[in-house]
């Protein structure tokens, strides 16, 4: 279970395929309850994750990580820009402490989106995600199902953070669009064999 | 989808292109970003950045000059501009007393801006903010994200750039600006919806007779969905919104701020005005300041927005009255 330049390389850039390819949905889904603009705010950042990853090496995930963070931080805007920002930041920031493991790099990633956008699990976010899929990786447990179960989980919650907060009752019945993107990061990471 | 554009994934860069082109006595671009500057430097004078998402214009690149906003960041369409451009319109904006970020209440809008002033910070800039929550059509409640901002902002972006031009230190333009912020309410009604040109359909769909009271300048929904009502009817609701929130009593004195949304008329929003000036005159208001025009839109969206300050002190008359070398407030 370790991060290697390979291995982080591969997984983000088939996150950032997977953004790209699902543009529509995740456009479909924040039209829902949103402003409609997070496909096409994830896929400006995906193609920006992917020039970056194709046109340099990488001498550490920790480069790797902040490359990422500065992708997503200037070209995604909205309020995802930020939060997935702060994300890869924190991530950078643990990958190169002793404590390096897959679990604790993204725990730090978890806790530097919480710090920037507040929310706790519940408020139909991309930490109903995050949050599970951080402790199923501790247990060693993380699984596609566990990670697509915990995204549609979001479809009964009422909004209580973000654009979506605004719709009250009428945000229920939705999956949250940030909350499915955060569940191709997982996705794509397991796929990745990194927890091999 | 029927819209004078090429691709739309070149709107912004055109939009951007065009507009300095135009405005090129009083402004610039800064660069590839979206970042607009006055050329007036205001040496000496406390800046003021503002900027959102792009489909409000004139908001905010139309108040860029002087007298008004130092620079204003122009982020994708309905998309809050990112922490590094809005930082690059702050280096510019500071000319040496600090520089205020007008930031309207919007999720994305606040994380980049708060991200942009800690990267100020570490540069030794002094960034301080207000944020604008002037729409009453949502509840301010701890289960949501708080009032947006909306056609109020423009209004106190003009109070404080002549406070700025005055000479007022950072510090006196944040109280003012959290004073004026205070006084200034704002709400609205959409009869047709805004199509953002990357989706390339409507962000909601409303039926050819209805209209939707509250709806937010991206189409977040609003309080209530009916029939479509004459205009004076329509005064009376909003001017009813209004008065829970404000409470007025004869003799107050007002700023009364008509808003077009971008696909209404200007003479539908003169007659708006004159149902709005009978009802609150039999109130017993004072207008002390009159504004009709669309200066916060919502890309073509139909429908208005109204906008009540309480003028609590005679001085933001005189603000709002001051003249400003800007491509958009006349």
């Amino acid at each position: 279970m370790m991060l290697t330049v390979e291995n982080t390389n591969a997984w983000l850039l088939s996150f950032a395929d997977k953004l790209i390819e699902n543009k529509e949905y995740l456009t479909d889904l924040d039209t829902a309850i949103g402003d409609g603009d997070h496909g096409n705010n994830m896929a400006r950042g995906a193609k920006m994750i992917k020039d970056k990853l194709n046109s340099q090496d990488f001498s550490s995930v920790q480069d790797i990580f902040k490359a990422v963070a500065m992708a997503l931080l200037s070209s995604v805007g909205g309020a995802a820009g930020p939060l997935y920002g702060s994300a890869f930041m924190g991530m950078a920031k643990q990958v190169a402490t002793d404590d390096n493991s897959v679990d604790a790099v993204i725990k730090a990633g978890l806790e530097s989106v919480q710090k920037r956008g507040k929310a706790v699990p519940g408020e139909k976010t991309m930490v109903d995600v995050w949050v599970p899929a951080v402790k199923a990786l501790e247990e060693g447990k993380l699984s596609k199902d566990a990670i697509w179960e915990a995204v549609k989980s979001t479809k009964d919650m009422k909004a209580t953070k973000g654009r979506a907060s605004y719709l009250g009752d009428r945000s229920i019945g939705h999956i949250d669009p940030g909350a499915t993107s955060s569940g191709y990061f997982f996705e794509t990471l397991l796929d990745s064999n990194i927890l091999d | 989808m029927k819209k004078i554009i090429n691709n739309p994934a070149d709107v912004w860069e055109e939009m951007l292109r065009g507009l300095s082109f135009t405005h090129s006595d009083l402004v610039e671009r800064l660069g590839e970003t979206g970042v607009i500057y006055r050329k007036y430097e205001g040496k000496g004078k406390v800046g003021l950045v503002s900027g959102g998402g792009s489909g409000h214009e004139p908001s905010h690149a139309g108040f860029v000059g002087k007298g008004m906003l130092s620079a204003a960041v122009c982020g994708e369409v309905f998309t809050s501009p990112t922490p590094d451009q809005v930082f690059e319109a702050i280096k510019k904006a500071d000319q040496g007393a600090g520089v205020l970020l007008i930031i309207k209440n919007y999720t994305g809008d606040v994380m980049n801006f708060e991200m942009a002033m800690e990267m100020a910070e570490m540069e030794d800039i002094k960034v301080e903010k207000v944020i604008v929550n002037d729409d009453i059509a949502v509840e301010d409640s701890t289960y949501t994200a708080g009032r947006r901002g909306v056609a109020g902002t423009v209004l106190v972006h003009k109070i404080l750039g002549a406070a700025a031009e005055a000479g007022f230190s950072l510090e006196e333009i944040k109280a003012l600006g959290e004073k004026v912020i205070d006084n200034i309410k704002t709400v609205g009604v959409a009869i047709s919806p805004a199509t953002v040109p990357a989706v390339g359909k409507p962000g909601f769909e409303l039926a050819d007779d209805e209209m939707e009271y509250g709806i937010g300048i991206h189409g977040e929904p609003g309080y209530r969905r009916e029939k479509i009502k004459s205009s004076k009817e329509i005064a009376e609701e909003l001017v009813s919104r209004l008065k829970e929130e404000l409470n007025w009593k004869k003799g107050d004195r007002y700023g009364v701020f008509v808003n077009g949304l971008g696909g209404t008329p200007l003479m539908e929003l003169y007659i708006f005005m004159n149902d709005v000036q009978e009802i609150l005159s039999k109130e017993g208001l004072v207008f002390d300041y009159k504004k009709v025009a669309s200066y916060m839109t919502s890309i073509e969206m139909a429908g208005l927005s109204l906008t009540l300050i309480k003028l609590e002190d005679e001085k933001w008359v005189e603000y709002l009255n001051q003249p400003v070398e800007t491509a958009a407030w006349v």
